[in-house]
């Protein structure tokens, strides 16, 4: 995938994060690559976005958040048949709670906060998935 | 190199900050992200993460009230502080972080209140230092593009 493909897509991200400053932090670095993008402050929030018919390619989805956590949105949004790729984003060091996060029906699971890299490798799979699919 | 000696100024400012273990890689992370469209973009940021990171020093320091200590909270608290103190780059802060959890899992209320004093001072230091690199950076006009420090 070109530098060019990376930046001209046509990718939508929901950022899920109680952190304003992570969700501010997460959604300019999407922006950079190209995606349109909205937040949401929790795992309610993102569930009922999609309750409401919006749809996006990637989800970051926080794991320590209040009413819903970033599991039980992750569980909720895959038993409503969501198949966007749904990427963890989270400060957990638990070998454990990541695992536990993982299975919940992530797709990948990153530790806080995102850099370029991450965010290329996501594109890049996303790509393969579009391709796939097609 | 840099002919405006406010730039120069400020430019200097900027690699001390690193050269004497304020701010990590993540900062200039951030940096890569400002643009014209977001001139402030880090500014906005630290002033967030000051935000955020406030409260959880609110609640470390109701816990440590508290007697007897509750480790798993107090710890709880601390990673939380640890991370958002990651995301700007606060390498000072994240080291006595890493501290406090790790007095937190051997139950050491002194050193967690050793620790938290120490942190403390960090996170004001770095407060202040960004400050005025911020309001520095604001009187100096746009720097062209973000450099990793030698």
């Amino acid at each position: 995938m070109s530098d060019e493909d990376i930046v001209n897509n046509n990718l939508t991200a929901l950022v899920v994060d109680d952190s304003p400053m992570i969700r501010k932090l997460h959604e300019m670095h999407l922006k950079k690559f190209g995606l349109k993008v909205q937040v949401a402050e929790n795992g309610k929030n993102a569930v009922d976005l999609f309750r409401c018919g919006a749809s996006f390619n990637l989800i970051l989805m926080d794991k320590e958040m209040p009413i819903m956590d970033g599991a039980e949105a992750t569980k909720e949004l895959r038993i409503m048949g969501v198949t966007s790729m749904i990427v963890g984003v989270t400060s957990l060091d638990s070998i454990f709670e990541r695992q536990a996060f993982m299975e919940a029906g992530l797709d990948h699971c990153f530790t806080k906060p995102l850099t370029s890299e991450n965010i290329i490798f996501l594109l890049q799979e996303l790509n393969n998935k579009n391709n796939e699919e097609n | 190199m840099e002919r405006n000696p406010m730039r120069r100024q400020l430019q200097t400012l900027r690699k001390s900050l690193f050269d004497q273990g304020y701010l990590d890689d993540q900062f200039v992370q951030l940096e890569e992200l400002q643009d014209d469209a977001n001139p402030n973009f880090v500014e906005e940021v630290v002033t967030l993460y000051y935000r955020d990171s406030g409260r959880i020093i609110l609640n470390i320091e109701q816990a440590l009230e508290r007697k007897p200590f509750d480790f798993n909270k107090l710890d709880a608290y601390m990673h939380q502080f640890k991370g958002s103190s990651s995301s700007i780059g606060a390498k000072k802060v994240k080291a006595e972080s890493t501290l406090f959890r790790e007095y937190c899992r051997s139950r050491n209320g002194e050193g967690c209140m050793r620790t938290f004093q120490q942190l403390k001072k960090e996170y004001a230091t770095l407060r202040r230092k960004l400050e005025a690199y911020f309001q520095l950076a604001r009187q100096a006009g746009p720097v062209e593009t973000a450099c990793r420090p030698k």
